[in-house]
Order: structure tokens, then C-alpha cells, then sequence
């Protein structure tokens, strides 16, 4: 069973946690990038691979590209169940460019695509 | 049975109402049947329900109870247009309508920590709440064990554990029911409604609070269907998952041809026989030209494609209630982006095999409008199962009945999967077109839940079957029945004149009809008679059947007759007239009931004019190019 985290949801995670934008190189400009850099010393469920388990350490939507009004998606993935604390495992991936993700969340399955698991902050374990 | 619980307007004199609400696919709807005896539709994926359904049940207590099947929804936000439905009953949006009295929440017991954070925010409407704790049989199979009465203790709303699909817990929730109306009389009028759109943060707390009751009442949290996983690892695996999923589809059209034949043949034989023997027991003269030429000949010459319609129907039975839509979204995801299309779009796509009005309307499901109107656009491209008797019809008279690929695939079912193919291959140009111009727009996000795999119950299947064959048998009985009477008569007369040498139909005013639209058809190959039935087509695809059966019954001198439809329709027609044919009917938007849900669906005129239009242009292109290249080819 999970413990609740608290603390780290004392907020919207997009305030908690810092930028994701590293400005290191040039390269596309955010949201567009399909591949962002690791945020501390956590990483994003986008980029997971099949098998591997995490938990989920916050959200933030501003590393990824929706034709959705700001903070939809958040309030979308936490209504599926992706929360901070919930555990998460990458159960199947699609096909071509290993795309989308069946991810295991708690005690069902969610299909989505790499690009918006990028919003979904875990760490390993 | 089903036609008398489910009312479509509210009643005058308001019985008590009750909601069911909850996320989707919990089981709602297994509930709203086992409840009212109902049998509205239960399939393993979230979003089969897309609008409310109204019925009654009595109360233990003896009273009138009504009840509303809502769409399942994850938040009261409502994102698409199927959620706006139980977001408008819920608030007591919807227009002449108090919010129900009682709110029934469904959850799934497997799944309580998605499920009870709705429950939260229904609770906050301030009106009574019973939490129906559903699949307990699946809880129980997974070792998950929830402590209903701590979960009540810890939620504040009275608990009950039921197994919709088996019934079971209806008496316990019937009664909880009544006990919660008496208390809602004795507590006067309810709590103003504390709900507002919650933002993240209050979705967060919701959460938190969700663990704190799980804490209390969740004993075992079980483990995850394993049986699922080994499924989908095959299914859904890169290199299988996609074979395996055009696999499922061309056996499905192979069945339709091969699994249905027989039973056909039995049909074919024994309205031939009804025909003889109307034949010889009606004196000479009208009633029996109407009876065997009007009705046998044109309603028979749709009844025979029962078994084919009832064999598609098993397959999307199956598909649909086993969980494997879902999986087929997933796995279509990523080809249908290629243009445009949601992965959802697939299941709308899928119904509208059947029939493109329930297909219409499943598209409620997809969020973004763009997405869903470019999806109602296309869903008409789909093979319905309507067009099947046209297809079977033509295929029967022109393919020959033999095996390629060393006996394994029949050469008709492989003409058949050629034109669904021609059909889905038309709907994704037509898609990438329209998302590139009208539709333009990022996409939206894909966020599906896929449920576990259910095997389903052979008893639902063949409730499913026999609900089909009922309404295509009653649609044969009087839409077609009707048209095929009036056709009858606009055939016979005015009679021949005298020393005239066709037949009588060539001088009636169906006669005069055809060969005046002959001339607009006959650049892409058709006859006169093609003409006449592609008229009274227009009220349902499958007419065009029933109406070349009564004008080739008409046109028939002497007793001829006796061959079925498809020998007359080879003897007469050419072979581009029939493949010209076949491709106006991939395209051809003859369905009244298509193009006024389309109208009602996007709540305009415009996109039903489009429809037509677009769908006419293609349909007169197609033939026209089939019939101009396989004249060319066959030296026609
Ligand atoms: N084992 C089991 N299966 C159930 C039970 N209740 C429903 N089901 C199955 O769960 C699936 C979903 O049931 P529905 O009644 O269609 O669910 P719904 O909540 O109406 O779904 P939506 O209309 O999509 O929101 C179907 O495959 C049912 O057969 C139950 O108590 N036990
Ligand atoms: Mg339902």
C-alpha cells in the first residue's frame, strides 16, 4: 500500500517543482521536444522503457505540447490516477517508435502516448 | 420487454428518480438492466453508454422508482460531450428536469482508489448517496478484500456489495434505496450543492482524502489480473499486435461469407417455396402479383441476409465485450495519428461496421471537437452491415464460389475484404484530407484506460444476437415492407398499353422514373432498374436490395421467375455495371438515419449537407472510374 506523500502535493506540481527547461542547449523549443532532460535526480515516465517500475513524484505539463487550456492536463492524469505517490510500471509499448505505453497505475491500466507521459514526473524503484 | 422500461420522455407525475453515476465501465449499465430488466447495451470498455436511459423499476416498498443510466465520467468537468450528459443530469442542468433524488454511485471494488475520488465530489452535491461496491466476484478472485462496513463508516454513505451481471445485491441496494428516499422525505429539503470545478489542488486533496478512507476499509489490495497481462504481453506485443488485429478482422469478413452460407441457402430455398405456393394458391391477377412479386420477392430478398448480419454481430460481440476494443485503440493509435485520428476513433470506426448510427454517436467519447467531427465524417465510409446484402447480392452473382490460396481463403470473401478495405482506406483519405483543411489541430492526448479481459457470457451474446435479428427483422417487416408495397404499385401501373411488348413495369410511373434518371446514370454504367431501386435506397441501404428484387419480380416476363435475384442480375447486368456498383456503394450516403444523427450529433445542417455532398461526389467519381477502366479492360 502506498503511504501518502505528503508535502510534495501541497501544491500544484508545476509550482514545486523547478523548470524543467534546461537551458544547456539550443535545441527545440520547449514543449516541442520529445526527449526533455531529466529533472533533479528524478526522471519522466515518457521516458521509461517496458518493465521498469517508478513512482510518480509530480506533474508538470509545461514540457509537452497540447491543444488543451493550460493545467487541462494535470487535472486530467490526476483524475486517472496519476499522482504524486502512485506507483507506476510500464507494462507494454506500442509499435512503431515503441509507442504508446500501457502503464500499470496502482491497481489499473492506462493506455497513453510517450509524448504526455513526459509530463509525469518519477523516480525509479 | 426492453422497448417498456426504457422511456424516452420524463412522465408527467414524478415518481422518486435515481441516478446511476460512477466511472466507466464499472458496471452501470449491468446495474440499470439488472435493476429494471432492460436490456441496454454492456460492453468491457469505458464509453459504451453515451447517453441517458431512462427506466422504472417497483421499490420493495411498492413504490414507482425511475431510474437514469448515465455515461460513465472520471470527473463532473465533463470533457466530451457524453460526460456533459451526466454532468447535466447530475446539477440539474438539463431543462424541465429537478436533480435526481438519490444518487446511485457505482464503483469498481478492484479499482476503489480511481473510483471513490468521484464519490467524493458527488458528495459534495449534498444530495443522498449509496455507493454500489460492484465486482465483488472479481474482488473476491483477486484476493482483494474491502471492509464495506468500515468503508461506510469512513466515507459517510451507506455501502452496498453487488455483482451486477449476476444480480446480485440488487435486493440489498433495492432496500437501501428505500431507506434512503425515507430518509431524504424526513430530512425536508437537501443541502444546497457545495460543488465547483475542482482545480488540481482540490483533485489532489481528494486523493489524499481517497488513501485516508482506504486506509480504514481496504484489508487486501490484491493483485492485478495476471491473466490480462499474459494476454496483452501477446497482444500487444510490437511484432503480434497489429497481424494479429487484421487477422481478427479479415476472419471476420471470411465468416461472414463462410458461416452464413449455409444457413442462406436454407432461407433462399424456403421463401423460393413460399413463393411457389403463394403462386399457385392465389387466383391469377393483382394480389397475387403484389404478394409474390412486392413482398416475398422484395422483403425475402432482404430476410436472407440474417445469418451474414448475425455473424458480423457475434464477431463485434465478441470483440466488444471480451476487452480487446480497447487494445485496438491502443494499437491503432499511433497509425490512425498518421492522419489525424485519435486512437479512440477506432471504436466509433468499429460500430459503424455494424451500423454508422450507434458509431455517430460513440464518437461523443472523443474530446476535442475537430477530432470528433472529422471521426463523424468518416464513419459513414464504413462498411455498415446494411450494405452487406448489396454486396453479397452482387458478389454472389458475378465472383465465382471458389477457393485461391490453396483452398484456405474463399475468392467472395475475399472480394468482400477488399471492399471493406476500399471502404477504411477512403475513410483515412477523406480523414488525412479533412484534418489538413477544415480540421486543422494538434492532437489530443491519449489517456484510456484498459480494462482487464472478461470472457464474455454466451447467455449475453445470444441476447445480443436476438435483439439484432429482432430489429432486422422488424425493420423487414415494416420500413421495408412498406416501401416495397408502394413499389410495388408505382411498378404496376398505370398498366401496359395496349399491343405493348416489355413488361408492364417499363410503361409505370417507377418505369418512367428510371428511365428518366437513366440518362444522369448511365455514364457510370447503370440500368434503369438501377436507377428505380436507388430510390427507394434512399431510405435505408438494404431497400436497394429489397427493390431490385421487386422490380427484376416486375420485369420479368413470364415465369422466369423462378431463379433467385442474383441468376437474374447476372444474366442482365454487364460486369462494370456490377463492379460500378459496388464502388457507388462504397461511398454512397443513402441512409436517412445516417445523415439525420449526423444532423443531431453536430447540431448543424451544414455538416449533414457536407456529408451528402462529399460522400454523392465520391460515389459518382468511383463508379464512374471503375466503370470506365473495367469497360476498357474487359473490351466491354
Ligand atoms: N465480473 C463482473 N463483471 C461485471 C460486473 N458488472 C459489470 N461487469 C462487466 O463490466 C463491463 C462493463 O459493464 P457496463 O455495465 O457496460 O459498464 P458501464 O459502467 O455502464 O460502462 P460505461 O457505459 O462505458 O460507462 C462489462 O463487460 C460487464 O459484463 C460485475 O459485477 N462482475
Ligand atoms: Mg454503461
Amino acid at each position: 500500500m502506498t503511504a501518502p506523500v505528503s508535502g510534495s502535493m501541497s501544491g500544484p506540481a508545476s509550482a514545486a517543482v523547478p523548470s524543467p527547461v534546461a537551458r544547456m542547449t539550443p535545441g527545440p523549443a520547449p514543449g516541442t521536444s520529445s526527449d526533455p532532460p531529466p529533472v533533479g535526480d528524478g526522471c519522466r515516465l515518457g521516458s521509461l522503457r517496458k518493465g521498469q517500475r517508478a513512482v510518480v513524484t509530480g506533474l508538470d505539463e509545461s514540457a509537452v505540447a497540447t491543444p488543451l487550456p493550460p493545467g487541462e492536463l494535470e487535472r486530467r492524469m490526476i483524475e486517472m490516477g496519476l499522482i504524486e505517490g502512485a506507483r507506476v510500471e510500464i507494462l507494454h509499448e506500442g509499435f512503431p517508435g515503441s509507442d504508446p505505453l500501457a502503464v500499470r497505475i496502482n491497481d489499473h491500466t492506462l493506455a497513453m502516448r510517450r509524448a504526455e507521459a513526459h509530463a509525469v514526473l518519477v523516480t525509479l524503484g | 420487454m426492453s422497448d417498456s422500461a426504457v422511456l424516452a420522455a420524463p412522465v408527467l407525475v414524478a415518481p422518486p428518480r435515481i441516478a446511476l453515476v460512477g466511472n466507466p465501465n464499472c458496471g452501470k449499465t449491468a446495474l440499470f438492466n439488472a435493476l429494471t430488466g432492460a436490456r441496454q447495451k454492456v460492453a468491457n470498455y469505458p464509453g459504451v453508454t453515451v447517453e441517458r436511459k431512462v427506466g422504472e423499476f417497483l421499490s420493495p416498498a411498492g413504490a414507482r422508482v425511475q431510474v437514469i443510466d448515465l455515461p460513465g465520467t472520471y470527473s463532473l468537468r465533463a470533457r466530451s460531450p457524453d460526460e456533459e450528459v451526466t454532468r447535466d443530469v447530475v446539477l440539474g442542468r438539463f431543462e424541465h428536469e429537478t436533480p435526481p433524488d438519490v444518487m446511485v454511485c457505482v464503483a469498481d471494488a478492484t479499482n476503489l482508489r480511481l473510483h471513490l475520488r468521484l464519490v467524493l465530489e458527488l458528495k459534495k452535491l449534498g444530495r443522498p448517496i449509496i455507493l454500489a461496491l460492484n465486482m465483488m466476484d472479481v474482488a473476491e478472485a483477486r484476493g482483494c478484500r474491502v471492509d464495506a462496513s468500515a468503508l461506510s463508516a469512513a466515507l459517510g454513505v451507506p455501502v452496498v456489495p453487488t455483482v451486477a451481471i449476476k444480480r446480485t445485491g440488487v435486493v440489498g441496494l433495492l432496500d437501501q434505496i428505500d431507506r434512503s428516499m425515507m430518509v431524504m422525505a424526513a430530512d425536508g429539503p437537501p443541502a444546497p450543492c457545495g460543488w465547483s470545478e475542482p482545480s488540481a489542488r482540490d483533485l489532489r486533496a481528494y486523493h489524499q482524502e481517497v488513501e485516508a478512507i482506504l486506509a480504514a476499509a481496504l484489508r487486501d489490495a490484491g493483485k492485478p489480473s495476471l491473466a490480462t497481462q499474459r494476454i496483452d504481453a501477446a497482444l500487444l506485443h510490437p511484432a503480434i499486435g497489429l497481424p494479429f488485429l487484421f487477422l481478427v478482422l479479415f476472419l471476420m469478413f471470411q465468416a461472414v461469407f463462410a458461416w452464413a452460407a449455409l444457413p442462406m441457402d436454407m432461407i433462399d430455398q424456403g421463401l423460393g417455396w413460399v413463393q411457389a405456393a403463394a403462386g399457385a394458391a392465389l387466383p391469377e391477377g393483382m394480389l397475387k402479383s403484389l404478394i409474390t412479386d412486392g413482398i416475398i420477392a422484395g422483403v425475402g430478398s432482404v430476410v436472407i441476409f440474417l445469418p451474414q448480419i448475425l455473424v458480423l454481430f457475434l464477431f463485434i460481440l465478441i470483440l466488444e465485450s471480451t476487452g480487446y476494443m480497447a487494445r485496438a485503440a491502443f494499437l491503432l493509435d499511433r497509425l490512425m495519428g498518421g492522419v489525424g485520428l485519435h486512437g479512440r476513433a477506432f471504436i466509433p470506426l468499429l460500430s459503424s461496421f455494424a451500423c454508422a448510427v450507434p458509431g455517430i454517436m460513440a464518437a461523443r467519447t472523443i474530446e476535442n471537437r475537430a477530432d470528433r467531427l472529422a471521426t463523424i465524417m468518416i464513419a459513414p465510409l464504413m462498411t455498415c452491415s446494411a450494405r452487406l446484402p448489396v454486396y453479397t447480392l452482387i458478389i454472389a452473382a458475378f465472383v465465382p464460389e471458389r477457393t485461391v490460396a490453396g483452398g484456405m481463403i474463399g475468392l467472395q470473401g475475399l472480394v468482400m475484404f477488399t471492399l471493406y478495405a476500399a471502404g477504411i482506406l477512403s475513410a483515412l483519405a477523406v480523414a488525412f484530407v479533412l484534418k489538413r483543411t477544415i480540421f486543422k489541430g494538434a492532437r489530443e492526448p491519449l489517456l484510456m484506460e484498459l480494462p482487464a479481459y472478461r470472457l464474455p457470457s454466451p447467455r449475453d451474446l445470444l441476447i445480443g444476437l436476438l435483439e439484432r435479428a429482432r430489429i432486422f427483422l422488424a425493420r423487414a417487416g415494416t420500413v421495408i415492407f412498406a416501401i416495397m408495397i408502394l413499389l410495388w404499385f408505382l411498378g404496376t401501373f398505370p398498366g401496359a398499353p395496349e399491343g405493348a411488348t416489355g413488361p408492364a413495369i417499363d410503361y409505370s410511373f417507377a418505369g418512367m422514373l428510371g428511365h428518366a434518371l437513366a440518362p444522369l446514370l448511365a455514364p457510370i454504367g447503370f440500368t434503369w432498374q438501377i436507377a428505380i431501386a436507388l430510390v427507394p435506397g434512399m431510405a435505408a441501404r438494404e431497400v436497394a436490395v429489397a427493390a431490385l428484387g421487386t422490380v427484376y419480380a416486375l420485369s420479368e416476363t413470364g415465369d422466369a421467375l423462378s431463379g433467385s435475384l442474383s441468376g437474374v442480375l447476372a444474366a442482365d447486368w454487364s460486369l462494370p455495371t456490377a463492379l460500378s456498383l459496388l464502388a457507388w456503394f462504397v461511398f454512397a450516403p443513402q441512409c436517412v438515419s445516417t445523415l439525420s444523427v449526423v444532423k443531431r450529433e453536430t447540431n448543424s445542417w451544414f455538416w449533414m449537407l457536407v456529408m451528402i455532398a462529399y460522400m454523392t461526389l465520391l460515389a459518382y467519381g468511383a463508379a464512374f472510374v471503375t466503370f470506365r477502366l473495367s469497360s476498357a479492360l474487359l473490351g466491354g
